[in-house]
């Protein structure tokens, strides 16, 4: 066994708190793994595919799977990390394959989490330096079966594009042909790994390894997922958050045909049915009494009014520097905004699903197998585990590709996961569907309004300014909820008070002022909230950057100056920050009607800089027509998936920009799905040019640090064209200054 | 009774409810699934099939509209510009979940199939009833432009 504990990760703090996590709350050992010889022993009958290590299997038509810790929501891992393999194997890319991993966390768990799961960008950084080293070892096992084979020196033996080659004899043999004889030798405990400068694969482009599928119909997602006797359920939940069922008819519901049975669970009313449209008609025919004593029952409105309130004080402290009072006392001008943000759906096209299918022996729950777009196989498992009274190694998780996620398929209390377990146990419970499997569906509506949105947030920015503009004190005050209070997190993410999380991007501001002050009143409400796309940076970014181009207005500073002023000792800030600027032509003239704004912003250690270009017509209309991006990720593995990934980003971050987020009235949710939850359409997205800043920097993510710029990027655009300040998400339609 | 109509060439009859939508029908009564659910209110697009050539929301089609017509899915498509239109979804990488882009691609063959050099807001008007979270649309939009050439090739 090699230890990998060293791996030194990205400063985020998220992570190191995630580390933290893993090593406490979880109580598990981070290792590489390989798996046991008595294991592989057992696998090497001729014509069987080979685990060559936990991670990588060679079967005898030559076809080389990596077996994904992560799970593939778009965000392109299965083609990332077989790239890190394929690149040290010397594999050629056509015999690459990819598919998920099974539920082990002691084998997979996220090296940044000390569990198995997908979040925080961190798959590739956490995974760079684990599958080198299990490309390498595999590779170093098929040149010694070569070796022992052809009798010649395995350091006389090259490996090029799948081929192991003898040049003095002349052999060659393909992986597929050596790999049982590789599976029975020892791994070398050190492996050479390649200099980058001889990389073929990693920093090229090579073709997505899902792209196919995915085009013709024929990718597996859970919603897809058909075994014999499986039955569909959709479950009735509470129309407002903490509200439980008092009392249910299941009469009507049970006459419409297909209708199986209809089962209580601690979250609703489930119906389970032969098919969806049964199961569908089946819940608007059940009528459910709920107890709505303790939910909740106030509208954001009011919500944010409380927020609003609670700002007038200083909350706790989440970094502090100097003395912000003595500082304001003594500046020329103050600048003050506030900024409200809206709670957000994550929306993914595939609305959460899970099959579940129970072992059972007469009424004895033996074990349990899901089929799931799983993000969080650790937390999914010993929670199904603690439903159904089983270990965790009793229930198997196959992970499949997940329609989207952007965090919502990543909750440690496994909501739909439970959901499935809960209704599998129930009508497992009873003799005429025992053992039946059983497929719990989420319609579009029970995703707007199921909750674990992106928290509502309200931000107080206060800056203090000398005579020559520079800004000598900085007081951020956030009003919000926390993600991870209530969750195993706790114990190591929220310190002193402060959820990481809720002031990620703005506690660690980059720009060099004197005095600084961030503060955090965390709120409780019953709306229950989750990491979305960016987290923290999708409210912080915003706040702080958009503040930044107020400050640079009331002094008259050019934006990209005064963040020039500021970074001085941020170079990776700079870099993408002048990237951008240069390519996009800062403070070239523009065309009439068009205007220009940038922000840069540090997430998940990342570092990515947006110019937005927005068009705006006499009548406040306006549209926004490009977004410039420069992104320094560290070395990066697939140029063309950073690319589609900032494309993305760009695109998701520009669907809150300009379409209303969740609301709700009395408690309950307003919108119900994308007729008024409305997304973002290909009308309205715009040109997308991104410039990756060339890198040997150890590779972070960029599933989400696309997202957090472009905001704030478009909002500075519009102020700097219309004397305006814009100081909520979503901006509003018309930029025309209302009277 | 039996709905009878044409999937992908070949004859079907269902005996079931007939407020079915097509979609369901297809997916849980025949077994083809790569026609997506996304919404159920014909907002997203995810789940578009062709019916006589022209692209229907079939999460929102009752199978007793149906009755008697040709209606092909992701599965059953095939031609020239059908061709053409796969091949540059792969070679745009266009793709990310992937899970609305059978819908997708099944719009885009539709538009292509009457035009076949669509302008960039032809390409907007005709892919607007279909949403990507993954906002795939700027690869979208130059796949579409790719399989015009092609198919005016």
């Amino acid at each position: 066994m090699t230890d990998q504990s060293s791996i030194k990760l990205p400063e985020a703090s998220r992570r190191r708190f995630l580390q933290g996590a893993g090593a406490t709350s979880l109580g598990l050992v981070v290792g590489f793994h390989w798996l046991p010889r008595t294991a592989l022993a057992q696998a090497k009958a001729a014509g069987e595919p080979q685990m060559m290590n936990a991670f990588i299997r060679i079967a005898p038509d030559n076809t080389v799977t990596v077996l994904s810790k992560h799970l593939e929501m778009g965000q392109g891992v299965y083609t990332g990390l077989s790239t890190i393999v394929a690149e040290e194997l010397d594999a050629d890319w056509s015999q690459m394959r990819a598919e998920g991993a099974p539920a082990d966390a002691k084998t997979y768990a996220n090296l940044a989490f000390g569990m198995q799961g997908t979040g925080g960008s961190t798959a590739i950084a956490n995974s760079y330096d684990q599958l080198r080293k299990a490309g390498a070892t595999a590779r170093a096992m098929l040149v010694a079966a070569a070796a022992e084979q052809w009798k010649v020196p395995a350091q006389d033996i090259t490996v090029s594009k799948g081929v192991v080659s003898h040049a003095g004899s002349g052999r060659k043999a393909s992986f597929g042909q050596l790999a049982a004889k590789a599976a029975t030798m020892t791994p070398p405990a050190e492996v050479p790994l390649k200099d980058p400068a001889k990389f073929v694969y990693i920093g090229k482009k090579v073709a997505r390894i899902d792209s196919r599928a995915k085009g013709n119909g024929t990718a597996q997602y859970t919603i897809d997922v058909k075994l014999p006797g499986m039955l569909t359920a959709l479950l009735q939940r509470a129309p407002q958050f903490g509200a439980t069922v008092k009392s249910f008819d299941a009469g009507k519901a049970k006459a419409v045909p297909g209708v199986v049975d209809v089962v209580q669970i601690s979250n609703g009313v489930a119906v389970v049915a032969k098919n969806f449209w049964s199961a569908k008609l089946g819940r608007e025919a059940l009528t459910v009494e709920w107890d709505d004593a303790a939910a909740e029952k106030r509208g954001s409105d009011q919500i944010l009014a409380e927020y609003k309130e609670l700002a007038k004080k200083p909350g706790l402290p989440a970094r502090k520097e100097g003395n912000v009072d003595e500082a304001f006392a003594k500046a020329a001008k103050i600048i003050e905004a506030s900024y409200d943000f809206p709670y957000l759906a994550h929306a993914p096209m595939e609305p959460l699903d899970v099959v579940v299918k129970l072992d059972t022996q007469g009424a004895d729950i033996r074990g349990c197998e899901i089929w799931a777009g799983d993000q969080f196989q650790t937390p999914d498992q010993m929670n199904a585990a603690r439903v159904l009274g089983l270990k965790p190694e009793q229930v198997k998780i196959n992970t499949l590709f997940a329609g989207g996620s952007f965090g919502r398929r990543a909750t440690t209390m496994s909501d739909y996961i439970v959901e499935g377990a809960e209704i599998a146990k129930a009508i497992g419970a009873k003799e005429g569907t025992r053992g039946a499997p059983v497929k719990l569906m989420w319609t579009r509506e029970d995703d707007i309004q199921g909750g674990r949105y992106r928290p509502m947030y309200h931000h107080v920015l206060k800056a203090g300014v000398d005579a020559q503009g520079n800004i000598t004190a900085w007081q951020h005050r956030i009003v919000g909820q926390s993600i991870i209070a209530g969750t195993p997190f706790e114990q190591v993410m929220v310190k002193d008070g402060i959820d990481a999380t809720s002031v990620e991007g703005a506690a660690n501001l980059p720009y060099a002022i004197p005095n600084m002050s961030v503060e955090l009143h965390t709120t409780r409400t019953g709306v229950t909230v989750l990491w979305w796309r960016s987290v923290g940076s999708t409210h912080t970014a915003f706040a702080t950057e958009v503040f930044l181009d107020e400050i640079a207005a009331a002094t008259g500073q050019d934006p990209v100056a005064l963040r020039r002023k500021l970074l001085t000792r941020h170079p990776r800030h700079l870099g993408v920050l002048n990237l951008a600027a240069e390519k996009a032509g800062w403070g070239k003239p523009l065309p009439a009607g068009r205007l220009r704004g940038i922000a840069v912003h540090e997430s998940f250690s990342s570092y990515v800089a947006e110019v937005a270009e927005v068009s705006l017509k006499p009548d406040g209309s306006w549209k926004v027509e490009k977004i410039v991006a420069a992104v320094d990720c560290g070395q990066p593995i697939n140029p063309d998936i950073i690319r589609a990934q900032v494309e993305s980003g760009i695109g998701f971050g520009l669907s809150a920009t300009i379409k209303p987020g969740i609301s709700l009235s009395n408690g309950t949710v307003e919108q119900s799905n994308f007729h008024d939850y409305e997304v973002l359409r290909i009308h309205e997205m715009p040109q997308v040019e991104v410039h990756i800043v060339p890198s040997r920097e150890k590779p972070t993510g960029i599933g989400e640090p696309g997202t957090p710029p472009v905001a704030p990027a478009v909002a500075n655009a519009l102020m700097s064209g219309t004397k305006q300040v814009y100081r909520a998400l979503p901006l509003p339609a018309t930029a025309t200054k209302s009277a | 009774m039996a709905i009878k109509f044409t999937l992908n060439g070949k004859p079907v009859s269902l005996d079931v409810d007939p407020d079915m939508p097509l979609l369901w029908a297809v997916r849980d009564e025949i077994g083809l699934t790569g026609s997506k659910f996304g919404c159920g209110m014909a907002q997203c697009g995810a789940c578009t099939m062709h019916v006589e050539g022209q692209p229907v929301r079939a999460c929102s089609t009752p199978l007793s509209a149906i009755e008697g017509q040709k209606v092909t899915t992701i599965e059953g498509l095939g031609g020239k510009v059908a061709q053409a239109v796969q091949a540059a979804w792969v070679k745009h990488e266009v793709a990310q979940c992937g899970y609305c882009q059978s819908g997708q691609i099944m719009s885009a063959v539709a538009l292509l199939s009457d035009n076949k050099k669509p302008s960039d807001a032809e390409i907007d008007e005709a892919m607007q009833g279909n949403i990507c979270r993954c906002a795939t649309y700027v690869r979208i939009r130059a796949a579409i432009h790719d399989a015009a050439k092609t198919v005016r090739a």
